[in-house]
């Protein structure tokens, strides 16, 4: 028998057929749907005269657009709150259940799929949004599409997908004091680029990848995007399976027996090849900062940014683009250098495991004055699990603002927009120019360091203070 | 209006950087709309015009300038990094372009660009470098591309690379084609599939 890779397993379950010298047609389980990406799906549709194929696979959430406060009161931005609406149109009209603003289920998309056990090991997930990868954390194959394959997937169940290549990228050993699992995808990411993995599916393995809690797992995935990967993934384990047994619509009785004993197949059998691979130590990973505006251009914090003689000739234009944008020298160290905001949210770093890490950090503490300090829950079940725990009063108390779900000040389409010049650290996914609001100087950290630049004012060693 | 696309023929504009990501192409604010119509207008918006302001272009940037233009976009590798947003390939077409060229295009983008009928035309390093220098030293260097022939060719010197494209995309591309036609004809098949999998 040949041996297969986990990738291989759950793509060989999932082909309709294979077309001769192009794409399969892969058999898409879930779709996940939002307000941005679906619009002119739902168009296509009605002007092709179509239904919606499996309405009861698709869940729907407002995400992108959602103020983060008052969320009670209409949207005031005019074309966000048409485009909600929009989706709320979309979803009655076509039958598909949506989890929009006021719901008690509500929240980022890749937050809210997981918490509700909807992420299932072994499946296939879709979503106009390329953080999808960050479901592949529960071994599934987890990928972000277009408007025209969020509307084929929404016309067929299907999509039209070329078998990307595999890589494995293996941490192993332990990570150290204040090191945290959006470190270990930073440092990847600072090895080996922001194209290092693109028309890859990349499988995380090795012990360091093991120890991790599946919140932290999810963090890793959701930034495999970043290095250009198709998906990321995971193998499941007891961890996975503690982690989806009695959430909302895990599967139950019987039902769960015959799902675990199939996901327990979810593995890439020893031998499987790779057509390429990468191992790092646990042990080389200090606390990571981005100084550049790719997720790539990542270094430890008692590191310095590159100088013009480390940086190969042919990327000078775009290192020295992007330090000027940043307002950065080359050689300057990063250590010190002053923030005026801190967004701990996205659905890289907003889950409850990254509040509460937060809140512990920063009990009793106060912010440094002239620090902006949001922290935005990525669903209402994290808000109010957050609530509950007393972590809502911790951080009022150190001067934090916990606001309501949604995308936030990740990409800033909505009000919450860092100002032009300002510089931010951030918990998100993306330092690109512009993405939290225009000339805004976005810095990526695990939310650990986030907090510790929000209690010093500055980026520090959260090593020293921990 | 036929989609399907085959020959082009045009000169081209040079934009010399790596990394170009979607939120660059078109960013986030511009994403609120519920057509796909007129994302032209904010094709690479920041660094367009100076204070978010159409009325002050940027001068040293490549689509303000007057001696550049073209159908026939050209970027270093790793163009089209980042955000899903097929936005970024709707505004890339709905500016005039209809073939991009890179040594090295992100996956996601590259999918986008083909259901657009945006011709995403990967070249090697080397004849990425020649097609910069040729345009450097005449702007009005023209590139001819075949989709049929899987061909892209500096016409001043007829150095000609080939590039590949799948032969299933190809068809769609030289047809009008369209992935959803194509799965629509399938639903039996995909139904027949479910039942066996339950």
């Amino acid at each position: 028998m040949s041996k297969k890779t986990l990738f291989d397993k759950i793509w060989d379950t999932h082909e309709v057929k294979k077309i001769q010298d192009g794409p399969s047609v892969l058999y898409i389980d879930r779709h996940f749907i939002h307000e941005v990406t679906s619009p002119q799906a739902f168009k296509g549709l009605e002007k092709r005269g179509l239904p919606v194929f499996r309405p009861k696979q698709v869940v729907a959430t407002a995400d992108h657009n959602v103020p983060t406060l008052h969320q009670e009161l209409p949207i005031k931005e005019e074309l966000s709150r048409i485009q909600v609406q929009t989706l709320k149109d979309n979803c009655a009209k076509f039958g598909i259940e949506l989890y929009g603003l006021g719901h008690p289920f509500q929240g980022i998309v890749h937050v809210i799929g997981p918490e509700l056990g909807i992420t299932q090991p072994g499946s296939t997930y879709v979503c106009g949004d390329s953080h999808t990868s960050t479901h592949g954390a529960f071994g599934s194959i987890a990928f972000g599409i277009g408007t025209s394959e969020v509307e084929m997937v929404l016309a067929t169940q299907c999509l039209l997908q070329s078998k990307p290549k595999l890589m494995r990228i293996s941490v192993d050993g332990q990570l150290g004091k204040g090191v945290s699992s959006k470190d270990i995808v930073l440092y990847i990411l600072s090895q080996i680029s922001a194209s290092g993995a693109t028309g890859y599916a990349v499988e995380f393995a090795g012990s360091a990848i093991r120890a991790l809690s599946m919140e932290a797992r999810m963090t890793i995935c959701n930034m495999s995007i970043e290095m250009g990967a198709r998906c990321g993934m995971i193998a499941p384990d007891e961890t996975t399976f503690a982690y989806v047994k009695g959430r909302k619509f895990a599967p139950e009785g019987a039902d769960w027996d015959k799902k675990l004993a199939q996901w327990r197949q979810l593995f890439s059998d020893d031998d499987a090849a790779f057509d390429k691979e990468y191992h790092f130590k646990a042990e080389d990973i200090e606390p990571m900062i981005t100084y550049g505006t790719n997720p790539g251009m990542g270094i430890g914090v008692t590191g310095h940014v590159p100088e013009l003689s480390e940086i190969d000739p042919r990327d000078k234009a775009a290192f020295e683009k992007s330090i000027q944008y940043m307002g950065l020298a080359a050689g300057e160290n990063i250590m010190g250098h002053p923030v005026d905001y801190v967004f701990i949210g996205s659905c890289t770093n907003s889950r409850i495991e990254d509040l509460r890490q937060v809140a512990a950090f920063v009990k009793g503490k106060q912010k440094a004055p002239g620090v902006t300090c949001w922290v935005v829950p990525g669903s209402k079940q994290v808000e109010a699990q957050a609530k509950q725990e007393g972590i809502d009063k911790i951080l009022e108390a150190a001067g934090f603002q916990l606001r309501q779900p949604g995308c936030s000040a990740c990409l800033g389409m909505n009000e919450d927009k860092i100002p032009a010049g300002k510089y931010c650290i951030s918990t998100s996914n993306r330092n690109f120019e512009g993405r939290q609001g225009p000339n805004a100087r976005t810095m990526l950290a695990s939310p650990l360091m986030a907090a510790a630049a929000a209690v010093t004012g500055k980026v520090c060693d959260v090593r020293e203070l921990v | 209006m036929s989609k399907a696309i085959n020959h082009i023929n045009s000169t081209v504009v040079p934009l010399n950087l790596e990394n170009i990501d979607t939120d660059q192409i078109i960013p986030a604010r511009f994403l609120k709309a519920t057509s796909r119509e007129g994302f032209g207008e904010n094709l690479f918006r920041d660094w367009r015009f100076e204070n978010n302001d159409p009325d002050q272009p940027k001068k040293d940037f490549v689509l303000n300038s007057p001696i550049y233009s073209g159908k026939i976009l050209v970027a270093a590798k790793n163009f089209g990094c980042g955000s899903s947003r097929e936005h970024a390939a709707w505004a890339i077409k709905d500016y005039g372009f209809d073939v991009v060229v890179s040594s090295f295009f992100a996956d996601i983008f590259k999918n986008n660009a083909l259901n657009n009928f945006l011709v995403p035309v990967t070249v090697s390093e080397e004849f990425l470098q020649k097609i910069f220098i040729a345009v450097e030293n005449d702007p009005k260097t023209e590139l001819s591309v075949s989709v049929e022939n899987q061909t892209i060719t500096i016409e001043a010197t007829g150095e000609k690379e080939s590039f590949d494209i799948n032969h299933y995309k190809k068809d769609c591309l030289l047809n009008g084609f369209d992935d959803i036609d194509y799965l629509l004809n399938m639903r039996d098949e995909i139904t027949a599939f479910e039942q066996a999998r339950n």
